[in-house]
C-alpha cells in the first residue's frame, strides 16, 4: 500500500446528512439565509411536538377552573394573545396549529413521496405505453388548480365530517394527489437520464435483471433531488392545508386547531379592530412557510456547485514551496512501479 | 511578417515578445480547501511564434490560458503578471480587459459546436467581435462589420464566403466550425491567439487541416500562437517552442526539435516515452498471415447492418452498412474510425445494447438478429464490456469491491466471503490492491477506475471482451500503463477481444488484425502493421498520413507527403 489515499475517509453518518452537511459547506449570505431556516423549522417541529406543554390551554379548551373564557379579549392576562369570538384562546390554538400542519405534512409528503418515486421509476425506465399514460394523467393533474382539485378530493374523502384524523387524511390525500405529478416527474427525468449512463448499460451488459438495474443503480442515484423538494413541498403544503381550512374546508376546532380556519373566523373580526385573532394564526403560517422555504432555497443553491458561495481563496499570496495540497487530480499512478 | 497587425505591428519588432507571463499563481477556492493551480509559471511568447503548452490534466494547463484572457471564475485568485502590449492583465479594469480581448488576444476554444451560438448567423458572431471594439474611435457600421466578417471566414478557407457568411453553424461541418471560431478570433487581427485543445475534439483527418490553418496564419500573418494541448503529435506538427507543465509548475521549456530529441527532465522523458508511436511496438510484428485462426470463431458478421430509425417521413440513419468480419478465439480485433463510423454501435451490438436491422451477427453462436433480452442473459457472463469512460461506468453509491462484485452475484451467486476473496483476486490481476475494494469509484484516478473496470469485465472469465476507447479518457501515462496492463492479461487470460479506438496507434500496439471503418463500411481489413505500413484504401491511405507523430522531424516529412497525397 505505497499509494495515498486521495481524499479523507468518509465521515460520520451525521455530518451526511442533508441539511447538516449544507450547513457546514456554506458561507456568507447563503449561510445566514440556511440558519434562519433552520432555526424557524426547528422552532416549528419543537412547538409542534411539545405543544401539550407550552399550550396554556387546550385547543378546544373554553374554560378553566375560574369559569369560562371571556370572548374577544384583548391580548394580556391570563391569556397572553388574546381569545377569539367564540371564546378560545388564540396562543393555544396558534400553539397546537403546528401539530396538525406537522402532522399533515409528514403523511401528505409521505405518501406522494412512495408513490411518485415508485412510479417514475418504473415509468421511467421501462418506457411503452405505461410511461404515456401516467405523463398523461400526471399532466391533467398539472393543469387543474391545485385548491381546486383539494377541495373536490377533500370532500370526497370526508363527506363533510371532520375528525382529527379524517380532517388530517383529506387534507393530506388531496395534497398528495397534487404533488404526486411532481415528484413522479422529477423522478423519471431522472431516471430516464441514468438509463443512458454508462454504469446502468453495464450493468445491463453483465445481465442484471430490470429489477435489479432500477433497485440498485437507478434508485440512490436519482433520489439526491428529494431533500430539496420534500422542504419546498412542505412549506406548499402549509399553505395549501391552510387554503383549504380558510375555505371551509379543513377541520373543525373542536377537533384539532388550524390556521386556515382561525383565519377563516378571524374574518368578520378585523372590521371591528379585533386584530389579534387574524394576525397570529397569520404570522405562524407566514414564518414556517419561510422557514421551510429558506431551507429548501438554500439546499438548492448549495447543491449547485456553480452558484455554491466558497470563502476567498488564501488572501495571503500563496508561495509555490507550501507543501502539496493533494488536489484531487493527482494520479495516484505516480508512486507505482 | 505583414504590417497587417494592427497595434501590435508598431512594437514588434522580430524577437519582441506578445506576451509575457512572470511567476503567476492561480488559486481556487474549493469544498475540499485551496487547491493551487498554477504555482509558479513563467514563460515569454515572442511575436510570431509558436508555444506549445503541455501537460497531463491536471496540470493547470488551461487555467494559464484562461488567465490570458482574463476568463478565471470567481473563486480564483491570481498573482504575479501576465502582460499583453503593456498591459497586465491580472491588474487591469473591466473596461480596459474588455479593450485587450479580441483586438490584442483572441481563444480559439476546444469544442467547435458548443463555442458558436445556435441562433445567431456565423457572420453575425464574427461581426458582434468587430463591431465591440471602435475603430479610430467610430463604431463599425453593420455592412463594414460584415464586410470584414466575410473577409475573415475567407482567410481561414471557407470556401464562398460571401454567401456562407449568411449560414448558421449547424449547416458547417465540425472541423469548419472551428474555422468559423478561428476566423472570429482573427477577425480583428490580434497579434496573439490563445487555442485551447483546438483539435482534440475533432477527427484526426479533419485535425490536420486545422493545425495546416494554424501554421499558414502564423506565417502569413505573424500572429503569435499559444498552443495548449496534451497530444504530443500536435505539438511536434505546430510548435516552435514547448513548455512542459505537470501539477502547477513548469518542468521544462525547450525548443521543440530539442526537447523531442533530447528531453532534459525525467518527467519529460517518461511522457515522450508513453506516448504511443504509430509503428513501433505493433502487436502484430512479423505476422505474415492471420494470427490465432486456429480457434473457434466467437463473432461472425456477414453483411451486417445496422439502421437508426428516422424521423417521419425520413430515411433512417445507416450507421452499419454491410460489414463482415470475424474474431477467433484469442484474437484482438482492432477497429479504428473516426467518430460517426460506426465502429461503437458494432462494439455496442455484440454486447446486445443496439439491435441489428439486417445481414447476421453471430456472437458465441447467437443470432443477434432475433435477439431476446430473455435468451441472450445466459451469454452474457462469455462477454465483458470495458467502457470509455471510467468515471461514468461506475455507479457512484457503490464501492469499487461491490462493483467487481455485481456479475458474480447476478450470475453464480456465491457467498459474500467468497465474493471479498474473488473480489481481491481480480484487483490484484489488474494490479490495484485488493484494499481498494472499499473505496467509492471518486476516491480512485481515472487509470485505477479503468483498471477496475477491466476486472469487473473479466470477474466471470469471459471468453470474448468488448473494449469501447477506453484508453481516450486517460492521460498518455496512463493510458500506457492501462495499454501495458491490457495485454498481459489478454495473454494471462487468453480471451478474444473487440478493441474499438479513434486512435490508429493505441489499436496497432494491441491488436493483431485490423478493420478500418469509414462511414458505415469496413473499407480495409489486414494484419496489423500491415494495414498501418502500407494501407491499400485511399481513406486509410489519408487516415494515416493525417496522424501527427511526436517527432517534428518525422512529422514535417509526413506533412508534406500529406499534401502530396492530397494534391495527387
Amino acid at each position: 500500500m505505497s499509494t495515498p489515499t486521495l481524499t479523507p475517509p468518509r465521515q460520520p453518518l451525521f455530518s451526511r446528512l442533508p441539511v447538516v452537511s449544507h450547513l457546514k459547506k456554506s458561507v456568507g449570505l447563503q449561510r445566514g439565509m440556511l440558519i434562519v431556516g433552520v432555526v424557524l423549522s426547528g422552532l416549528f417541529i419543537l412547538t409542534s411536538i411539545f405543544a401539550p406543554l407550552l399550550a396554556p390551554y387546550g385547543y378546544s379548551q373554553l374554560s378553566d377552573a375560574s369559569g369560562s373564557f371571556p370572548t374577544q379579549q384583548a391580548p394580556g392576562g391570563n391569556h397572553l394573545l388574546g381569545t377569539t369570538v367564540g371564546g378560545y384562546d388564540v396562543l393555544s390554538r396558534v400553539i397546537w396549529g403546528s401539530q396538525t400542519a406537522v402532522t399533515v405534512i409528514i403523511v401528505s409528503v409521505a405518501m406522494s413521496l412512495f408513490l411518485g418515486v415508485a412510479l417514475g421509476l418504473l415509468s421511467g425506465y421501462f418506457g411503452g405505453w405505461l410511461d404515456r399514460i401516467l405523463v398523461v394523467v400526471a399532466d391533467a393533474i398539472y393543469a387543474f388548480p391545485t385548491l381546486l382539485l383539494a377541495i373536490v378530493i377533500s370532500i370526497v374523502i370526508s363527506r363533510g365530517q371532520s375528525s382529527f384524523w379524517g380532517g388530517i387524511f383529506s387534507c393530506a390525500f388531496s395534497i398528495t394527489v397534487v404533488f404526486v405529478p411532481q415528484y413522479f416527474r422529477v423522478i423519471r427525468a431522472e431516471t430516464i437520464r441514468l438509463k443512458a449512463e454508462p454504469f446502468v448499460e453495464s450493468a445491463k451488459v453483465l445481465g442484471a435483471s430490470s429489477l435489479r438495474i432500477i433497485g440498485r443503480h437507478i434508485f440512490k442515484n436519482a433520489t439526491r433531488t428529494l431533500p430539496l423538494m420534500f422542504t419546498l413541498n412542505a412549506s406548499e403544503a402549509i399553505l395549501t392545508l391552510a387554503g383549504l381550512g380558510f375555505l371551509g374546508f379543513g377541520i373543525e376546532p373542536t377537533s384539532a386547531a388550524e390556521w386556515g380556519f382561525d383565519l377563516n373566523k378571524a374574518l368578520a373580526d378585523t372590521s371591528s379592530g379585533i386584530w389579534w385573532t387574524g394576525v397570529f394564526p397569520g404570522i405562524a403560517i407566514v414564518l414556517t412557510v419561510l422557514g421551510l422555504t429558506l431551507v429548501g432555497e438554500s439546499i438548492n443553491d448549495l447543491n449547485d456547485p456553480r452558484i455554491r458561495g466558497r470563502k476567498r481563496a488564501g488572501r495571503t499570496p500563496v508561495l509555490s514551496a507550501t507543501p502539496e495540497t493533494g488536489t484531487s487530480e493527482t494520479p495516484a499512478e505516480a508512486g507505482k512501479p | 511578417m505583414t504590417t497587417n497587425l494592427g497595434n501590435v505591428s508598431d512594437q514588434s519588432v522580430a524577437g519582441e515578445p506578445v506576451l509575457t507571463i512572470d511567476r503567476l499563481q492561480v488559486t481556487f477556492a474549493t469544498d475540499g480547501g485551496d487547491v493551487h493551480a498554477v504555482k509558479d509559471v513563467s514563460l515569454e511568447v515572442k511575436a510570431g511564434e509558436v508555444v506549445a503548452i503541455v501537460g497531463e490534466s491536471g496540470s493547470g494547463k488551461t487555467v494559464t490560458a484562461k488567465t490570458i484572457l482574463g476568463l478565471l471564475p470567481e473563486t480564483a485568485i491570481s498573482s504575479g503578471a501576465v502582460v499583453i502590449n503593456g498591459n497586465n492583465v491580472i491588474s487591469v479594469s473591466k473596461s480596459t480587459l474588455r479593450k485587450i480581448r479580441g483586438r490584442d488576444v483572441a481563444m480559439v476554444f476546444q469544442e467547435p459546436s458548443t463555442a458558436l451560438n445556435p441562433v445567431f448567423t456565423v457572420g453575425w458572431q464574427i461581426a458582434e467581435g468587430i463591431r465591440a471594439h471602435a475603430t479610430d474611435g467610430k463604431r463599425v457600421s453593420a455592412k463594414e462589420a460584415k464586410k470584414r466578417a466575410t473577409e475573415a471566414l475567407r482567410k481561414v478557407g471557407i470556401p464562398d464566403p460571401e454567401t456562407r457568411v449568411d449560414y448558421y453553424p449547424h449547416q458547417f461541418s465540425g472541423g469548419q466550425k472551428q474555422r468559423v471560431v478561428i476566423a472570429a478570433a482573427l477577425a480583428l487581427n490580434p497579434g496573439l491567439i490563445v487555442a485551447d485543445e483546438p483539435t482534440t475534439a475533432l477527427d484526426v483527418t479533419v485535425q490536420a487541416e486545422i493545425l495546416q490553418l494554424l501554421r499558414d496564419l502564423r506565417d502569413n500573418y505573424g500572429t503569435s500562437i499559444v498552443l495548449i494541448t496534451h497530444n504530443m503529435g500536435v505539438v511536434a506538427d505546430l510548435a516552435d517552442r514547448v513548455v512542459v507543465m505537470y501539477q502547477g509548475d513548469v518542468v521544462e521549456e525547450a525548443p521543440s526539435r530539442v526537447l523531442f530529441a533530447e528531453p532534459r527532465q525525467e518527467y519529460t522523458r517518461n511522457l515522450l516515452a508513453a506516448v504511443p508511436h504509430l509503428g513501433r511496438h505493433s502487436a502484430s510484428e512479423g505476422a505474415r498471415s492471420r494470427l490465432h485462426q486456429d480457434g473457434k470463431v466467437l463473432v461472425e458478421a456477414k453483411n451486417l447492418t445496422i439502421e437508426y430509425p428516422g424521423r417521419f417521413g425520413r430515411h433512417g440513419f445507416k450507421a452499419v452498412d454491410n460489414v463482415s468480419f470475424t474474431v477467433s478465439e484469442n484474437e484482438v480485433f482492432g477497429l479504428v474510425g473516426e467518430s460517426g463510423s460506426g465502429k461503437s454501435t458494432i462494439g455496442r451490438a455484440i454486447a446486445g445494447l443496439n439491435r441489428t436491422t439486417g445481414g447476421s451477427l453471430k456472437v458465441l453462436g447467437y443470432e443477434m438478429l432475433d435477439f431476446k433480452e430473455r435468451s441472450f442473459r445466459p451469454l452474457r457472463k462469455e462477454i465483458g464490456f470495458v467502457f470509455q469512460d471510467p468515471a461514468a461506468s461506475f455507479n457512484p453509491h457503490l464501492t469499487i469491491g461491490e462493483c467487481v462484485a455485481e456479475p458474480l452475484v447476478i450470475h453464480t451467486k456465491p457467498s459474500a466471503a467468497e465474493a471479498r476473496k474473488k473480489v481481491g483476486e481480480l484487483l490484484e490481476s489488474v494490479q490495484l490492491p485488493a484494499s481498494y475494494a472499499q473505496r467509492y469509484p471518486h476516491e480512485l484516478s481515472g487509470g485505477q477506475r479503468q483498471r477496475a473496470s477491466l476486472a469487473r469485465a473479466l470477474a466471470l472469465n469471459p471468453r470474448l471482451l468488448i473494449a469501447d476507447e477506453p484508453t481516450s479518457a486517460l492521460d498518455v501515462s496512463v493510458q500506457a500503463k492501462v495499454l501495458d496492463l491490457f495485454k498481459d492479461i489478454q495473454e494471462q487470460f487468453g480471451f478474444a477481444a473487440l478493441f474499438i479506438s479513434h486512435d490508429l496507434a493505441v489499436v496497432d500496439m494491441l491488436s493483431h488484425w485490423v478493420g478500418v471503418l469509414y462511414k458505415g463500411q469496413l473499407v480495409e481489413q489486414g494484419i496489423g502493421n500491415h494495414v498501418m505500413g502500407s494501407p491499400q484504401h485511399d481513406y486509410t491511405k489519408r487516415l494515416i498520413a493525417s496522424l501527427p507523430v511526436p517527432d517534428p522531424d518525422e512529422q514535417a516529412r509526413r506533412r508534406e507527403a500529406h499534401r502530396a497525397l492530397l494534391g495527387g
